[in-house]
């Protein structure tokens, strides 16, 4: 089968994710960082678009602690608002779920997930120094 | 006032059907004998019916499984799926194809046997390759999510919560229709169990059968029959998953409420009576500050006051809402129901006296779709 030319959004996302890279997306006449992956960008349809590697760094920008029966244990889920600027969903680890705040900075980390990897958060040591990824 | 819609599109009958509970009926009987309920109350009989307009959570075809059921042929179906919202959006494709002549009969029409049938909140989309890792559980968490913010930026807090569910609760208290018609206090609200953290069992709605239909006509073919006018109604959208959402504190109400509004020539102030889609505690609290009823950010204060309950300055879900009254999965053509009701002084113990202009607010994904509906009783014509 021929590939048809163009950015091929979750393939590549998750490809980079297998290098160990966290990749998001921007225009680069607009040059707002955007997530999840697409052909465009949303509300322009510009598509120059090109991959590039966040910080990791960002700020939980709203958490909630998902409530289960025992034994399994309460997890979180949170909005993770990059310094980037985009915001997806994730969840926050090695901490408590209650003791997630919004406001919390974090930083991220690649772990892998069914066939893929996913991007989740730690929070951000006092200092900043760099929480190593797993 | 002056009302700016030209020939309105009328809602001529409303009705509900097993409320609760509603063993032993598949989603298009409840649907059905709604729907039967709605067209007696509007003199008008089911050949008539030439629009057909339905949404079941677990059927994409539903506007021609459902004209088969009822077995006409009409001119004009429409199943747009926008989550709990959808039968107000169908009320504005409706009103349009009405004023066009291309229909002469809506009949807007929803059941579900989500509570007896088989136990569950039907999920209406396969999840996301970007959330299915984190297993919010759908649709709760993105509401509390919302929550999380309005509390992180506002101050709200699970008081104003409680005076949510509350304020239903005594609602729901003078409506035998309603599901939970108990007293709540504070202290079992605390002690109900957390399900997705701000939120516990009680700030989240009900899961219940039920069903309501709705039969709309061009004004001129209002006779003496009690009749609601659609004064306006505004649609609006601005993201699907809850990540997405570009202010995770103002919904699109903003823009839904403004047009339907602009359309009415009204505002807020001039609002009776008010219905919004009430799936979480947040919503109400949210959507009063978005149509305008307070400012952004004292939506909390607002209901910790008193003033959506019964007796209070503003009524608020006056049959009890998704929270205490019914929610069959998608609850907003119970918000229209209640609005019709209203203003044909039909709301038995809970009737506003003198309510002549209403707002139904539907919501539908999570906080995705808006759709305001400005509600108008005889004194508007």
């Amino acid at each position: 089968m021929a590939t048809i030319d163009g950015v091929h959004p979750d393939q590549e996302f998750f490809a980079f994710l297998a290098e160990g890279r966290f990749m998001v997306q921007r225009s680069r006449t607009g040059g707002k960082a955007f997530f999840y992956p697409r052909v465009a960008e949303p509300g322009t349809g510009r598509t120059d678009l090109e991959w590039f590697e966040v910080s990791g760094l960002g700020t939980v920008y709203a958490t909630t602690t998902v409530r289960v029966r025992p034994p399994e244990l309460d997890y979180n889920v949170a909005v993770v608002e990059l310094d980037e600027g985009a915001r997806m969903l994730s969840r926050i680890e090695d901490v408590a779920p209650q003791d997630v705040v919004v406001g919390m900075r974090v930083k991220a980390r690649i772990v892998p997930f069914e066939k893929h990897h996913t991007v989740v958060f730690a929070p951000l040591a006092a200092g900043g120094e760099e929480v190593a990824r797993s | 006032m002056t009302y700016t819609r030209r020939n309105p599109a009328a809602v001529i009958g409303a009705a509900t059907f097993g409320m609760g509970e509603a063993p032993g009926f598949t989603s298009p009987d409840l649907a059905a004998r709604a729907s039967l309920a709605a067209l007696a109350q509007a003199g008008i009989s089911l050949s008539q019916v030439d629009g057909v307009f339905i949404a079941f959570p677990d059927d994409f075809l539903s506007g021609l499984s459902f004209a088969e059921y009822l077995g006409i042929r009409p001119k004009l179906t429409n199943n747009n799926r926008t989550g709990g919202s959808a039968f107000l959006t169908h009320m504005n494709v409706a009103a349009h194809a009405l004023a066009a002549g291309e229909i002469d009969v809506a009949l807007i029409a929803y059941g579900s046997n989500q509570r007896t049938g088989h136990g569950g909140h039907v999920s209406a989309a396969a999840p996301n390759p970007h959330e299915k890792p984190f297993r919010p559980r759908l649709p709760i968490s993105a509401y509390a999510l919302a929550a999380s913010r309005h509390m992180y930026e506002y101050g709200t807090t699970r008081d104003d919560f409680f005076a949510v569910v509350k304020s239903a609760r005594e609602w729901a208290m003078l409506n035998p229709d309603a599901f939970m018609r108990k007293p709540v206090t504070r202290d079992e609200y605390y002690a109900s169990r957390m399900v997705s953290d701000p939120f516990c069992v009680m700030d989240c709605c009900l899961v219940t059968d039920g069903a309501a239909a709705i039969v709309m006509v061009r004004k001129d073919w209002v006779d003496r029959r009690p009749a609601a006018y659609l004064l306006g109604l505004g649609e609006a959208t601005d993201h699907y998953q809850i990540a997405q959402m570009p202010d995770m504190t103002t919904s699109a109400a903003k823009f839904s409420g403004e047009r339907a509004f602009a359309q009415a020539g009204i505002g807020p102030d001039d609002v009776d009576v008010v219905e919004l889609y009430d799936a979480f505690t947040i919503n109400t609290i949210m959507f009063l500050e978005d149509l305008g009823f307070c400012k952004k950010g004292e939506g909390g204060a607002f209901v910790s006051s008193g003033a959506i309950a019964p007796g209070g300055t503003l009524p608020v879900n006056t049959n009890g809402g998704g929270l205490s009254c019914v929610h069959p999965g998608m609850y907003g053509l119970f918000t229209v129901v209640e609005a019709y009701r209203q203003l044909t002084g039909a709301a038995g113990d809970r009737q506003i006296s003198g309510a002549e202009i209403a707002v139904a607010h539907g919501n539908g994904g999570f906080l995705s779709s808006q759709v305001t509906a400005v509600l108008g009783g005889a004194a508007t014509q």
